[in-house]
């Protein structure tokens, strides 16, 4: 009898797999094409001077040259306070956010989540463009005319290397927490009612609700947000570029922006290739011990 | 919600909490959607130079001289939005195409190999683009010479793994028992995919749609490496360098950036549900 059942599946999936290839082929060819190679041939370029007519190896000189670097040594310690800066901030606030949303009708909290969302729907350009004149430097300039009412100095804000990295962070706590706290509110939502109610018989306040109920329940989506958050916040580019270019004097400078400017502004692919590859060790040990240090319980 | 004690004492109370609760969430909506607010309503000023512009946050008089300025910026300006549209389409045609199929490949047919090539295409997902971006730079404009080209706006992102893996994780929950009923009669597994998954996955294919459209248009750094005439740019590399070649405008930049802005403000709100729905897949167990 299972014998039988074995054969007519065998004869129903005959010819299964044929179609599993084709279904996934143009998948699997693009994926060869534009990240499977390019990954690849990131590891052979790092080891050579590359030239567009045949290129020289160097063995390790350029890794040598970007460990010994200043400029990156000073490029990693300004992602690191970039990223000190926004994660931490973007989750408090985001879970605050939701916790908040929680007891308002459902018109209210959709209406929240739009409200929070819509940053992340316009363009890096056309957000770049706007936060350039909030913080024109001029006494005229939208933040220094709001800081006026309060009494303090104009500010050069971009334009000078104690306030530059601040004024980028203080830009991403505005206008990058929307999916955050979207994500947490679905959380939210997730948690069972009964923990609720079982606690409500004990007599538990809402603050002892938060800390033995909520905070637990969250914690696979707090890890969630961390690690992608510390994960974007490494590769952060395109903002730095926009708005500072790096600058002034590389006080914005971040790994991101020092590999495009490494190669499409001098144009040293294999050095670009090598610094790319420091990066993306580190993103992946960083990974690796936020998943050791704050629990294995997170499934993707 | 049961994590809010809705039998306080009185309802003073209650409503004291929740008046508190709406005003700091309105603060934080308003410091969120100032710049928004700002880039429109600075964009119907008129076109004079910066140094005459005092800002305000009232709209002083409506004129669209700033777009006028904006179009007229350069020759190829409305040809940018058009170069969007086409590439933002094509890419999203062709991710819902083949991430739908691949998604199904990879969640519902066993074949051999299934699971070493999804755990490959996974790992790509944790690689900094910065470790691709050379390479693939060196393959488009050295290796297959079409800098300048649709194909090269296009090609890169044909089909994202991250889409393949949103279809995956949907289909999942279809039950396989409905497929194995159509196998026994005698339905070929592409009438399976067309006539059972695809009507049961249209939510996923519209949330696929939209994310993979609203990226790619307004993804920058790419077409502004692979394109070098300004009729081959999208209108975010024209913004930035309308940006540029404009320093002292400031109406019209606010009315670039409003245009290149605009079109997906109005996607997000016909098309709301699918926004906020395709954030949470693949973070939240649900």
């Amino acid at each position: 009898m299972a014998q039988g059942t074995t054969k007519i599946r065998n004869r129903l999936n005959r010819g299964d797999s044929a179609w599993a290839y084709a279904f996934i082929a143009v998948a699997l060819i693009g994926y060869a094409l534009f990240t499977a190679y390019p990954v690849i041939s990131a590891f052979i370029i790092s080891f050579q001077e590359y030239k567009p007519l045949g290129s020289e190896y160097i063995g390790f000189d350029n890794y040598a040259e970007t460990f010994t670097s200043e400029l990156f040594g000073k490029a990693v310690w300004n992602t690191i306070v970039y990223t000190v800066l926004t994660v931490p901030v973007a989750l408090v606030l985001s879970f605050a956010v939701a916790i908040m949303i929680m007891p308002l009708k459902k018109w209210a909290q959709t209406t929240f989540k739009a409200i929070y969302y819509l940053p992340a729907v316009a363009s890096g350009v056309a957000l770049s463009v706007v936060w350039l004149w909030i913080y024109d430097p001029l006494p005229g300039g939208v933040l220094n005319q709001i800081l006026a009412l309060f009494g303090i100095d104009n500010q050069n804000w971009l334009g000078s290397s104690s306030t530059s990295m601040f004024s980028l962070v203080f830009m991403s706590w505005l206008s990058s927490h929307g999916t955050s706290i979207i994500i947490y509110v679905a959380a939210l939502l997730g948690i069972d009612e009964s923990y609720y109610e079982a606690a409500d018989i004990d007599g538990a306040s809402f603050w002892q609700k938060m800390w033995h109920i909520v905070l637990p329940c969250l914690k696979p989506t707090t890890l969630f947000l961390l690690v992608t958050g510390v994960i974007g916040s490494f590769q952060v580019f395109q903002n730095a570029y926009l708005m500072t270019g790096g600058g002034p004097d590389h006080s914005t400078t971040m790994v991101g922006l020092l590999i495009f400017d490494t190669a499409f502004k001098y144009f040293e692919f294999g050095k670009a290739a090598a610094q790319s590859l420091v990066l993306a060790l580190m993103i992946g040990i960083i990974a690796l011990i936020q998943f050791k240090f704050l629990g294995k319980d997170v499934e993707y | 919600m049961a994590l809010y004690n809705n039998h306080l004492g009185n309802r003073a109370a209650k409503y004291a909490r929740n008046t508190v609760i709406v005003v700091l969430l309105l603060l934080f909506a308003l410091a969120t959607l100032f710049p928004i607010y700002f880039m429109i309503m600075s964009s119907f000023g008129d076109p004079i130079e910066a140094g005459a512009v005092s800002y305000s946050l009232w709209p002083g008089k409506i004129s669209l001289e700033s777009y006028k300025f904006f179009f007229e910026f350069s020759e190829h300006s409305y040809r940018w939005l058009l170069n969007s549209l086409i590439v933002a389409t094509a890419v999203m045609v062709s991710n819902v195409v083949f991430a739908t199929t691949a998604g199904y490949a990879f969640s519902k047919i066993s074949f051999k190999g299934r699971g070493l090539l999804f755990a490959v295409l996974l790992a790509a997902m944790m690689i900094p683009y910065q470790v691709t971006q050379v390479p693939l730079y060196i393959l488009i404009v050295n290796i297959f010479e079409i800098q300048n080209t649709y194909q090269a706006l296009i090609l890169p992102s044909i089909v994202t793994v991250y889409n393949i893996f949103l279809a995956k994780q949907f289909m999942g929950s279809i039950p396989g028992e409905i497929l194995e009923s159509a196998k026994v009669e005698g339905a070929n597994q592409l009438k399976i995919l067309t006539t059972i998954i695809l009507p049961l996955s249209k939510t996923v294919m519209a949330v696929m749609a939209i994310l993979t459209f609203m990226d790619t248009w307004n993804t920058f750094f790419w077409p502004f490496l692979v394109t070098n005439t300004m009729d081959m740019q999208t209108i975010q590399v024209g913004l930035k360098n309308f940006r540029f070649a404009n320093t002292t405008y400031f109406a019209p930049m606010m009315a670039g950036a409003t245009i290149s802005a605009v079109p997906m403000f109005i996607l997000f709100f016909s098309l709301q549900r699918y926004f906020l729905e395709g954030v949470t897949v693949g973070a939240v167990k649900g």
